[in-house]
């Protein structure tokens, strides 16, 4: 075995080369396996993703080709106790941005207080006038939120980004501990690892719980809405829509009937209740957004304010996901909770304030620079491992849209080892845990979607950018 | 269920059905080419090209030179025919994918895992040495998927799409190649009973997976009257028409029983069924053969035609 040898926090190894408590019944049982084992494996789970059909569509690639999100085969573990803590949290958090979402479509308290620049609304489209003074059904706004954390110590946690427009990557989380399981099932009577695989019914259930107005007493009709086969992620809503026994539905399926809206099947159209859409606000509704959509159905913003149908997640909830907006987390969970964030935010510069403007401009090249309204990775300038060229021409491109843009320090992400050619080496790592939120209350499935960078030292863990998965385990006590 | 959905898997086994059947007719005409002299061979290659509808397109490139070589490609996985096997199994995975949610895990594992076999095989051109194997592979990976959808699939009205679909496209595929077998043969129907004649009729048998059915059932007794008796009327064999209209029949009945209502399709098929148990092969052949099928195949196509209307497969 080797160790991390580089500054980062290995989750792993400690810097004496011990074995961290969490993964010490893995690092027993990884002792007693004969070394080519691990690596034809490796192999099989390939083959397995294949035959499986886990693949994504990478988006501008010749003939949209279908790739395989490598996974790897060490998990990722994080011990019961720390869990404790991460869950109270992204507990914490989550119910803050739910409040803080419902405060902003209606009284807006929170910039009438003075606590947030009322700016970072005006002319930002992800803030849906269509929302304004309505309330969706069950006051639930992220039906299901994805939480990026990163880690930079031994309880250094730390927010690196809200997702609650529509958070994917759920069925990785799924897939890669089926795998696991097949692949080493001697290994999980050896170390107590939580259950992950009831999330397709959680769901289904916290979906259920939110039915609108208009629903009859009958069992709850939930549908997911995918744009079709050719969506980087049909893979994921099709499985999502399996395991829940929901119906996968596409636009061209849909389509108004008595102020519901109704899924055309072969017996005729039949009225949604609630409907899990995995299509952006502006493909939803041609009427109320972008007019040549095709992916949505026409008028459903009108059936939804009726309380005719449950839109999960609400229109509008991207707000939340703005980088500007990120930025006022602390402030925001303070604002709602009256508590202290427990779950620090990484230090943001807003690059619309002229100070920090200046500082971001003078150390580029050390910095992470995003774009507010940015997400999977697209857009955005690593500072480190960028040449003087790169770094010129993005300082041009942020000295004349500011407002555009935040910055990041380059953090030291935590490693956790992947199983290279010489054995164990150390990669870094992000989390994704997934929330799901009804008006019952919180859930978050212990664990969660672990992404890793593949490449030595790279900080990148995005899928369309190279990124590989990990199990995820939170251990049982 | 989904009417889009219902057409998804109506087309994924349709498409699958005659990927195989397209397999065992290249088979047959394969073994076929192999028994005779240069010239028979290609005309037995032009009539497998005819069987499928392609003369037109396959002439358009290769004129009329009917090379075994060229034929198997074409058929399989020439980018110039746009029904080639490979682009079959191609649409086949496309539909399991747009269905994902209504088939089960081994169903799409299997299908699936099909096309991977088939891009793999088919990524070069394929050489008469190698041409036993691919055809091999389709025929076992087609069995792979009925096994899987017997063996996991609920008897719902998914598996009752499937199973249409199925059966449709296999009586309309029976139909075409007695047709057009019939018709080749047809100079030498008058001297029944010659050597090269039953090798030919054998060989419309062989490409419908029969001759042995045939021979246990006629003691080994080819005779012309007889094979088309069999492949129309015999409700044993799996690929007659008569068992695909059964089969139609029951899976329609079970629509109707749990959708509470029949529809025009029910009509079409009662119209085909009733006229399939009530002819015999004497008053089809004074019909004439070629009249009987056409009108068969007709009405296959509007059976198909209604039922996509009937259970909303599109808007």
């Amino acid at each position: 075995m080797t160790n991390a040898s580089t500054s980062s926090y290995d989750e792993m190894f400690a810097a004496d080369g011990s074995v961290r408590p969490a993964y010490r019944g893995y690092s027993e049982w990884y002792g007693d396996q004969p070394a080519d084992l691990l690596r034809r494996k490796g192999t099989e789970a390939e083959a397995f993703f294949r035959r499986t059909g886990i693949t994504f569509n990478v988006y501008g690639s010749e003939d949209a080709e279908e790739r395989l999100i490598p996974f790897d085969m060490v998990p990722r573990i994080i011990t019961a106790h720390q869990w404790r803590r991460l869950s109270r949290g992204i507990e914490q958090r989550v119910r803050a941005l739910n409040a803080f979402l419902h405060d902003l479509y209606h009284r807006q308290e929170i910039v009438r207080s003075g606590r947030l620049p009322a700016r970072l609304l005006e002319k930002n489209p992800a803030f849906l006038p269509q929302m304004v003074g309505f309330t969706p059904p069950g006051g639930v706004y992220t039906h299901i939120v994805g939480i990026d954390l990163v880690r930079t110590g031994e309880d250094e946690f730390m927010v690196l980004e809200d997702n609650a427009r529509t958070p994917s990557g759920v069925s990785y989380m799924l897939e890669n501990r089926e795998t696991m399981m097949a692949m080493f099932p001697e290994l999980f009577t050896r170390v107590r690892v939580r259950e992950v695989s009831d999330y397709p019914r959680r769901l289904a259930r916290s979906l259920a719980a939110c039915l609108p107005p208009a629903a009859k007493g009958h069992q709850p009709v939930v549908a997911v809405l995918t744009p079709g086969i050719y969506n980087s992620a049909y893979f994921e809503h099709a499985f999502l829509a399996d395991q829940m026994g929901a119906e996968l539905v596409e636009g061209s399926d849909l389509r108004i009937e008595n102020g519901r809206i109704a899924m055309r099947t072969t017996q005729g159209y039949q009225p949604i209740d609630v409907l899990y859409r995995r299509v952006d606000d502006d493909y939803l509704d041609p009427l109320t957004f972008k007019p040549e959509s095709q992916l949505g159905v026409s008028g459903i913003m009108d059936v939804y304010r009726a309380g005719g149908i449950t839109i999960a997640n609400a229109p509008g909830t991207g707000i939340a996901d703005d980088k500007a907006i990120y930025s006022f987390m602390p402030e925001i969970v303070e604002f709602y909770t009256g508590e202290k964030p427990i779950l620090p935010n990484v230090p943001t510069w807003r690059c619309s304030e002229p100070d920090a403007l200046k500082y971001v401009l003078e150390h580029l090249a050390e910095l992470v620079v995003k774009e507010v309204h940015g997400s999977g990775g697209y857009g955005m300038l690593i500072g480190p491992t960028s040449s003087k060229k790169e770094i010129a021409a993005f300082a041009a491109k942020l000295a004349a849209r500011p407002h555009n843009y935040i910055a990041q320090p380059t953090l030291s992400l935590s490693t956790v080892p992947i199983l290279g050619r010489s054995g164990l080496t150390p990669r870094h790592v992000d989390l994704r845990p997934f929330v799901l939120v009804s008006p019952g209350g919180i859930d978050i499935t212990p664990g969660g979607l672990t992404r890793v960078a593949l490449k030595k030292g790279s900080l990148v863990v995005n899928s369309s950018q190279g990124g590989g998965t990990k199990d995820s385990w939170v251990l049982d006590d | 269920m989904l009417g889009r959905s219902a057409n998804g898997i109506f087309w994924l086994f349709r498409n699958l059905e005659r990927a195989e059947n397209t397999a065992r007719l290249v088979e047959a005409g394969f073994r076929m080419a192999l028994t005779r002299d240069a010239r028979d061979a290609s005309d037995e290659w032009r009539s497998v090209i005819v069987t499928l509808g392609l003369r037109a397109l396959y002439e358009a490139k290769f004129g009329t030179d009917y090379a075994g070589p060229n034929v198997i490609n074409f058929i399989l996985r020439d980018k110039d025919n746009p029904g080639n096997v490979l682009a079959m199994c191609e649409m086949a995975r496309t539909n399991a994918r747009m269905v994902r949610a209504g088939i089960t895990r081994e169903v799409w594992e299997s299908v699936n895992d099909s096309w991977l076999r088939m891009r793999d095989l088919l990524a070069r051109p394929v050489t008469e040495t190698r041409l036993g194997d691919v055809l091999d592979t389709i025929r076992r990976q087609s069995t792979q998927v009925r096994g899987a959808m017997e063996g996991t699939m609920l008897r719902n009205e998914i598996y009752n799409f499937a199973r249409i679909g199925s059966f449709i496209e296999r009586a309309d595929n029976t139909a075409r190649i007695l047709d057009v077998k019939y018709y080749v043969l047809l100079p030498s129907i008058s001297y029944v009973g010659s050597s090269l004649d039953n090798v030919q009729w054998e060989n419309v048998l062989r490409s419908l997976a029969g001759e042995r059915a045939y021979r246990w059932l006629n003691a080994g007794r080819m005779e012309a009257r007889g094979i088309a008796e069999f492949l129309i009327l015999d409700s044993r064999f799996p690929r007659s028409l008569a068992f695909c209209y059964g089969k139609l029949r029951s899976n329609l009945e079970h629509l109707a029983r749990e959708y509470g209502s029949e529809t025009d399709a029910h009509g079409i098929l009662q119209e085909a069924d009733c006229d399939l148990h009530s002819t015999t092969i004497d008053a089809i052949f004074e019909q004439g053969l070629h009249e009987y099928i056409a009108q068969f195949i007709n009405r296959n196509t509007r059976l198909a035609n209604q039922i996509q209307y009937d259970y909303r497969f599109i808007d």
